[in-house]
């Protein structure tokens, strides 16, 4: 089965291709077959999650090992990576299914599916990557797409947030290479599980180049002190590509490549899970407090964003804690599903709520909630699926949200980080209250005049922001543990199993 | 503003008969760039580069028109995508024909070390490459030139 791999690489970016080639003569045809690839690719996922359970390994170009040195590329999937490969396709798949009626309103709307198979292309390769150059090339597409992807609307505020995010991409992308050179000064080899039998233990090395990677990915994955392009550029975009950046990209990117690093590239260390974890805090709470003062409906969630990552960031710090100084690894193991639970219930609920937004930017024209009101008697899809969303972040059961906060919780209390928990717990209660607002101020109460003539959103935005809501409740099964073990502990594993990833790749 | 009979200005007689004598040169030297990308430094990226240089130089010697460019950039927009396209194809085909089937995979002869016709496939997908980068760098001249004329 390993022979599919490629086509996660070759399917949008020849979607991409096709779609500018032709766009003078059939203009419609972009939207349509980004459709196809994401339906196909969401099949291909599940079906691969379902009936593949061991680690695939594919070189590119057919080159075998020299003297037991890995020389091709690889691309390798195991049961992290198809965590992410789910949500990418299926958080856009969805998207791009709203996107063909939102994206009417473009003159050129080749070009907006185009970068979007680019922007798919670069986070299904930096998913499946084995070689850490080849992750940096296609982070970079990825990146450039969406820095593109912002601006798409080519308004003044489209543009300044773009510019914003392309120099604190640019800098980050910089120390990213930076930190690349240095562990291939160091190694002699790019491959990233050759890179983890390689590298020299427990030295200031490690340490320098562990604070250039952390620094690097953590700006694009928007962590505490590196978070400040992301509530402009994620306002500012259209609504679908902030679902995208908010729901996918900034985890496919930014959260992923630091888990793998670190957990199975560098030797686990007290101090970079230290330092992840208390990021990751500062995150939670300070996202969180930034939050409840917006009044712009999209920004909020931008924030929102930021707050969330946090819980994550927690979620895989106390593991990384628990299991660099030697503790309970069950206890490690509850604490890393939590975050990657929450991970994958985040890209729902969050994608979700930005194209809420975006609905009701597109009908109402604003994104100020002070001037929405009484939405729910005249857009009720909108309004009830966006209270589904509100209440998954939130944390309220049966939603998923609440399952994987409350894992993370649990677990940092047996961990004994009760400062910890206690913060999750008040983070959450906050975010309860500042999505209260939203639905009050855009939903609930009277109508405004100007906004009696308006319909609810077109049939194809509707559908997509059903299966949305649906998926959240759904979601919630996935703590069923039958189901867990399809899904969720195949991932966990990879991560607990430090050294198992070189064992399965180049068998050291 | 324009028609077929009237030339665009552009520069001194000087320059343009410089130009004329350069620009094969370099676009010559930028195609030796991209099909020798196996055997000497350089490659499609490099020798693109060149070739698209050639073009420039003789858009801003020549002078040029907004609708004749408007049309060049779509021309340029289309090989850039063909190219790709080619270029993935290329590499799908490895899938098909390879003995070994694999993504970029080699199905051609791989030739005696040195030679122009050898390094299998590797020779090909440098000229596509080239072919892209050279319709890029082109398109992105051309984009900024018509952006400065719309704003004039």
């Amino acid at each position: 089965m390993s022979t599919l791999i490629p086509l996660y690489i070759i399917v949008p970016l020849g979607t991409a291709f096709i779609t500018v080639f032709f766009a003078k003569w059939l203009p419609g045809l972009g939207k349509y077959l980004i459709n196809l690839a994401l339906l196909f690719l969401t099949g291909l996922t599940i079906y691969l999650v379902i009936h593949e359970p061991q680690t695939m390994i594919y070189r590119v170009g057919g080159f075998t090992d020299v003297a037991n040195i890995p020389i091709a590329i690889f691309l390798m999937i195991d049961g992290l990576t198809k965590i992410l490969l789910l949500i990418i396709s299926l958080v856009g798949l969805f998207v791009a299914f709203y996107s063909i009626k939102y994206t009417k309103q473009y003159t050129c709307e080749g070009n907006f599916y185009t970068l979007f198979g680019l922007m798919l292309a670069g986070m299904y390769g930096v998913v499946i990557a084995g070689d850490i150059f080849n992750l940096y090339v296609f982070l970079e597409i990825a990146s450039i797409s969406s820095y593109a992807l912002v601006a798409f609307g080519i308004e003044k505020q489209q543009l300044e947030a773009t510019f914003k995010y392309q120099i604190l991409g640019g800098v980050s992308s910089l120390i990213i290479l930076t930190g690349i050179g240095f562990l291939y000064w160091a190694t002699g080899t790019l491959n990233m599980p050759d890179i983890a039998t390689q590298l020299p233990k427990h030295d200031t090395f490690n340490i320098f180049v562990s604070v250039l990677l952390i620094s690097g990915f953590g700006l694009k994955a928007a962590m505490f002190p590196f978070h400040s392009w992301l509530p402009d550029a994620h306002s500012s975009a259209p609504s679908p590509i902030s679902a995208m950046l908010s729901g996918v990209l900034i985890k496919a990117i930014g959260i992923y490549v630091i888990i793998r690093l670190f957990f199975n590239v560098f030797s686990l260390s007290y101090e970079i899970a230290m330092t992840i974890t208390v990021l990751g805090t500062l995150s939670m709470i300070i996202g969180v407090l930034l939050a409840v003062g917006q009044w712009d409906f999209k920004r909020l969630l931008a924030y929102h964003s930021i707050s969330q990552m946090g819980y994550v960031f927690l979620g895989i710090g106390i593991g990384m804690l628990i299991l660099s100084t030697g503790g309970d690894g069950k206890i490690a193991a509850l604490s890393i599903l939590g975050g990657l639970f929450h991970l994958m219930n985040h890209s729902i609920f969050k994608a979700l709520l930005f194209l809420n937004a975006g609905s009701v930017e597109y009908r109402t024209g604003t994104r100020n909630l002070r001037k929405m009101g009484g939405l729910a008697s005249r857009m009720p899809i909108t309004s009830a699926t966006s209270f589904i969303a509100s209440m998954s972040i939130s944390g309220i059961p049966p939603f998923n949200g609440f399952f994987s906060k409350i894992i993370i919780i649990i677990a940092a209390i047996q961990a004994r980080y009760y400062l910890l928990s206690f913060f999750a717990v008040i983070v959450s209660i906050i975010t309860l209250a500042s999505f209260s607002k939203v639905l009050k101020y855009a939903f609930a109460g009277k109508t405004h005049e100007k906004h009696n003539e308006i319909k609810e959103v077109p049939v194809s935005m509707s559908i997509s922001m059903t299966a949305l809501a649906l998926l959240c409740l759904l979601m919630s099964l996935l703590i069923i543990p039958s189901i867990r073990e399809v899904f969720l502990t195949p991932a966990i594993n990879v991560l607990l199993e430090t050294s198992q990833y070189s064992v399965s790749a180049i068998g050291i | 503003m324009s028609n077929d009979n009237q030339t665009p200005e552009g520069m001194t007689i000087v320059v343009k008969k410089i130009c004329q004598f350069m620009a094969p040169t370099i676009f010559l030297f930028g195609i030796y760039i991209t099909v020798h990308g196996h055997l000497t430094p350089g490659g499609g990226f490099t020798g693109g580069v060149i070739m698209a240089s050639a073009f420039i130089l003789q858009i801003l010697s020549y002078g040029s028109f907004l609708d004749k460019l408007q049309q060049e950039k779509w021309h340029l927009e289309l090989t850039e995508s063909l190219a790709l396209l080619c270029f993935l194809m290329l590499a799908v085909l490895g899938l098909l024909l390879a003995t070994t089937s694999v993504f970029f995979g080699n199905f051609l002869h791989r030739g005696s070390f040195g030679e122009l016709i050898s390094g299998g496939i590797i020779p090909i997908g440098n000229i596509f490459v080239g072919i892209e980068v050279c319709a890029a760098i082109s398109s992105i001249f051309v984009a900024l030139l018509i952006f400065k004329d719309k704003e004039a």
